[in-house]
């Protein structure tokens, strides 16, 4: 054991800014998920066990095949998102650091962000391997700027409203049940835009169409973000 | 340096404490004692603003709590008997992500000078899944004290650890003490408590049954004085 030589009055913390808290958050899952891999690895093998699945069930001609893609895509990255959400905020109760974070002198919204960060990260990961196995499966280009849009939209909302209620599931005993009951109801509104908006540039469909589920997926995500911001001090506080 | 007035925590129905009086000086190192169930972790959450006091009034550093959270949160380090690190970090990225939570300026040098204060320098880049519980408590001590805090908790540190990570345990606890810090610790450890602590208040149903200085327990022991406030 070394003797110490601190001084006691040399580290007085700064103000932590909020975009520093942040960043550092993030920076702190991306790292340790680089390392464990434990996360991604679930998320991925899920997803493609899904895809792999419907691939057998759904024996389709192509026209159909491309009318089931954005339900078949959106079911896959609803329930491997779960899992991460789920995994993540595990991650931060288990070994107390939920309370290591709240502990640090910062507003506890930039804790909520940097986690959705991180989520939204590994979302768009797995997402990112998940479309060209899914193309080639299912013969059908997913690599459509518009579509691409919307699935980054659509994690978005979800992501924002799950790592809000995953903070709050993480609480409890019965984290893994709780997560997608209190998940799924929300995020509904968010899963029905994205599934039609996607749908309508698989299938080709008029601007006017798809426009509408563009701006409820961008009016959901604004406003769940808000609520998230205002309200995840009173979640994760006892 | 710590005034809690009345202080009261309820879970629905179920009062855990019941007007608590409770005052710390700078520099004291108060042991907190009692039974399980007494309210001993409760308490020290709401000092640490990680829970909200029912009813009552906290103040540490001259802030209450809990419109100043984070005005004390800056102040305060909390060792629990979970380490509150994560695994697949090294000690270093640890304390560097802690660093940039509490706006820590020159963290590198801070970082080393407090790896040597907790005895974990040369194994600074390992990963913390590889301590031993003994070294991830020290690093935990390390993480609550990296930011200077005037005030330190310690709830239960010596929870499942052998005799000889608890002995070092209690030299880092010295050095954390003897910087000037004010020190308030909950502990099953009668024995440890006595040697470490300059103050004995024992919590016993939601309230401080007695409370003395070491020099005021005169010829008794810490046991006898513990009996004797849980039997009163």
């Amino acid at each position: 054991m070394t003797e110490s030589t601190l001084t006691t009055t040399t580290h007085r913390p700064a103000k932590s800014s909020f975009w520093k808290a942040i960043a550092a958050v993030a920076w702190k899952d991306l790292a340790a998920e680089l390392r464990s891999r434990e996360l991604l690895s679930a998320m991925l093998v899920f997803s493609l066990l899904v895809i792999l699945i419907f691939n057998f069930a759904l024996e389709l001609d192509i026209a159909t095949r491309r009318s089931v893609t954005s339900g078949v895509l959106w079911s896959t990255f609803a329930f491997a998102g779960t899992l991460g959400l789920n995994r993540s905020m595990a991650i931060e109760k288990d070994r107390g650091c939920l309370d290591g974070l709240l502990l640090a002198p910062v507003d506890r919204s930039a804790i909520y962000f940097g986690k959705v960060i991180s989520n939204l990260a590994f979302m768009l990961i797995v997402e990112a391997i998940v479309l060209p196995i899914y193309s080639v499966l299912y013969n059908t280009n997913l690599f459509q700027p518009g579509l691409l849009l919307v699935i980054l939209l659509g994690s978005v909302g979800y992501v924002a409203v799950g790592t809000l209620l995953a903070s709050m599931a993480v609480q409890t005993r019965t984290r893994d049940v709780l997560l997608p009951i209190l998940l799924f109801p929300v995020v509904v509104p968010v899963l029905i835009a994205a599934v039609k908006a996607s749908g309508g540039y698989l299938t080709g469909a008029p601007m006017t169409d798809i426009l509408p589920w563009l701006n409820l997926l961008i009016a959901y995500d604004v406003i769940f973000t808000a609520i998230a911001f205002m309200v995840f001090d009173y979640v994760v506080e006892e | 340096m710590i005034e809690v007035k009345k202080l009261v925590k309820r879970f629905g129905l179920k009062t855990v404490l019941r007007g608590v009086d409770f005052k710390v000086q700078p520099g004291e190192f108060v042991a907190l004692l009692g039974p399980n169930g007494a309210g001993k972790t409760t308490f020290l959450r709401i000092l640490a603003s990680l829970s909200r006091p029912s009813m009552g009034i906290v103040d540490i550093a001259g802030y209450s709590l809990p419109k100043q959270a984070a005005a004390v949160r800056a102040r305060l380090g909390v060792v629990s008997h979970l380490p509150l690190v994560y695994d697949d970090l090294t000690a270093e990225e640890n304390l560097t992500f802690y660093g940039r939570m509490y706006g820590i300026e020159n963290a590198s040098a801070r970082i080393t000078e407090v790896l040597e204060m907790v005895g974990l320098e040369a194994r600074r880049r390992d990963l913390v899944r590889t301590f031993s519980r003994g070294m991830q408590q020290r690093l935990a001590i390390g993480r609550a004290v990296l930011h200077d805090p005037d005030v330190v908790l310690f709830d239960e540190p010596y929870t499942g650890l052998d005799q000889d990570a608890s002995s070092m345990l209690d030299d880092v606890l010295q050095t954390v003490a003897g910087q000037g810090r004010t020190v308030v610790m909950t502990s099953h450890d009668l024995a440890r408590a006595e040697n470490l602590a300059t103050r004995f208040d024992i919590l016993s149903r939601g309230v401080i049954a007695a409370s003395s200085t070491r020099e005021g327990l005169g010829n008794g022991n810490l046991l006898t004085f513990y009996k004797q406030a849980l039997a009163g």
